[in-house]
């Protein structure tokens, strides 16, 4: 589904230019779950606006089901750390705003139901007059992502969606949207810089290095759905593999072309 | 948290009753206050009228009155329309091109610094006594708050908000009205908010060139004959139509931008 060929990024920083990304390999299935994980400023939220196709890469390939990534696609969504609403409009037309920006989109009509089976999906139904400044920070969030869902994405690109969020909501959010991915089958980058959070979420889990960002490890987790932070049936195989991520991003990266066996 | 930073609720503080008893009473004292001053140093009325002298002279000539006031209203409306209708698209293309700005804006800061009240004679010369000196006047006063604001305002858009657009493939234009725009309206009425006060001073400036209609000119007559009971009926009327044209913007924000309310 997603395909990144030898991607590299670099800017133009004050002091001269600063790699963000080298030479990142990474091929997404269809319907995968793929968390990247780092420490901040290793230039994972760069990866997913490259995917998304917010910014072009300096070097390499993106592709997108097949097709070269030139620009925002209508089938891939983004979610942001914040919930960047619109403050003047209601919940249901902060949902509906992409099916409003989009003008080759025929069947409005329909997306107006689709919004209300959504919003009912993360328990807001009741909400949907309201303005955002009237919600809390956990149910801004779940219009936010009821807003990225509502065109059937192919592709969910997520930047830290819940970081701002505290542990209890952002453990209920975690939950809803294993249940959402559960049921809609959708392939979901998810940036975060909590291993909990990499681990209870993906089907895999990328991990990256800072300063130029790089793919330090991919580790599978196979342990069954749905996962919890709270009460959770696997308790020792999260634990097991969050010790391990975290090793791996506290570890000093071995000096290139000296790689340990 | 230390008692000086959490002020007591009472009644006085939450009741909507009092929101609007408080303002009163605060003018009753202040109209008191003057009165008993005028009683208690028997002050001669042409030097400072008591209000009752100042309300029998409003119903002297309440129509005479009332027409000059509709007067003043009238070149205060036309000269912030105008200023709306000028200054919100340029403050637009300022906010658009970094070369505009840096063209246009330190002519505008000089204009603004000049005194309007230096050039109220001259736009009698260029315009003659009629209404247009005084629109312009008027304009001149509010241009300026109006371009500041609602240049700020544009470029207050949060970058969340502008990826959000980006990322749903907006185009410019979608961009603009349906967020950028939008997001700079609390901001632009903060600017209609300071420039109404000043649209009024305008008008009076100008009404005391050159002028044989409004207030303004109410005012300078008076002074002229001492007849400083008439000037106070007409300094009273100005107040009100400033408080009125005020709390008109006050209740279109509202009605137009309830979602502004919460965030201050």
């Amino acid at each position: 589904m997603i395909r990144l060929d030898g991607v590299g990024q670099v800017f133009d920083g004050r002091e001269g230019q600063v790699t963000a990304l080298e030479k990142i390999d990474l091929h997404v299935r269809g319907g995968e779950f793929v968390t990247l994980i780092g420490r901040s400023g290793c230039g994972k939220s760069t990866l997913l606006r490259l995917i998304a196709g917010l910014l072009p890469p300096t070097s390499g390939a993106v592709q997108v089901a097949g097709k070269p990534v030139t620009g925002p696609r209508r089938d891939v969504s983004f979610m942001f750390q914040r919930p960047a609403l619109l403050p003047w409009r209601s919940v249901l037309s902060n949902v509906l705003l992409p099916v409003e920006i989009d003008k080759g989109d025929r069947n409005k009509a329909e997306y107006k139901e689709r919004a209300h089976q959504l919003l009912e999906l993360v328990g807001l139904q009741g909400f949907e007059r309201r303005l955002p400044h009237e919600l809390s920070g956990g149910m801004q969030q779940r219009v936010s992502l009821c807003r990225s869902l509502i065109r059937d994405p192919q592709v969910m690109l997520m930047d830290e969606p819940f970081s701002a969020l505290d542990a209890l909501t952002r453990t209920e959010l975690s939950e809803e949207l294993q249940r959402i991915k559960m049921e809609l089958s959708t392939t979901i980058v998810f940036v975060t810089h909590s291993i909990e959070e990499a681990v209870v979420l993906a089907d895999r889990v990328v991990v990256l290095t800072p300063r130029p960002g790089r793919m330090r490890e991919v580790v599978d987790i196979d342990i069954p759905r749905p996962r919890s932070l709270g009460q959770n049936a696997h308790l020792t195989e999260v634990a097991a593999i969050s010790g391990r991520l975290h090793a791996l991003l506290s570890e000093k990266e071995p000096v290139d072309e000296v790689r340990p066996r | 948290m230390s008692r000086r930073t959490m002020p007591k609720r009472t009644w006085l503080t939450d009741s909507p009753v009092a929101a609007v008893l408080l303002p009163i009473v605060g003018l009753a004292v202040a109209i008191g206050l003057w009165w008993g001053a005028t009683i208690a140093f028997s002050i001669e009325p042409y030097l400072l009228p008591s209000p009752w002298d100042v309300v029998v002279k409003f119903f002297d000539q309440p129509a005479y009155l009332l027409q000059e006031t509709g007067t003043s209203m009238l070149e205060t409306v036309e000269g912030f329309g105008l200023a709306i209708v000028i200054g919100v698209p340029i403050a637009l293309v300022i906010v658009r091109s970094v070369v505009l700005e840096r063209l246009v804006y330190p002519l505008l800061l000089m204009v603004n610094s000049i005194p309007k009240v230096a050039i109220a004679p001259l736009l009698v010369i260029w315009m003659g006594f009629g209404q247009w000196p005084k629109v312009v006047m008027v304009l001149l006063m509010c241009f300026f708050p109006i371009v500041i604001s609602t240049a700020q305002g544009m470029k207050s858009t949060p970058t969340e908000l502008v990826e959000l657009m980006r990322s749903l493939n907006a185009s410019r234009a979608q961009e603009f009205f349906k967020l950028r725009l939008r997001y700079a309206m609390p901001q632009i009425f903060t600017g209609f908010k300071v420039a109404i006060s000043l649209a009024v001073i305008g008008s009076v400036i100008s009404e005391f060139v050159g002028a044989t209609k409004g207030l303004g000119y109410v005012i300078q007559q008076s002074g002229a004959s001492a007849d400083t009971t008439l000037a106070f009926a007409a300094i009273t009327l100005l107040s009100v139509m400033s408080i009125v044209l005020f709390y008109a913007l006050v209740l279109l924000e509202h009605w137009l931008l309830p979602w502004a309310q919460e965030k201050r």
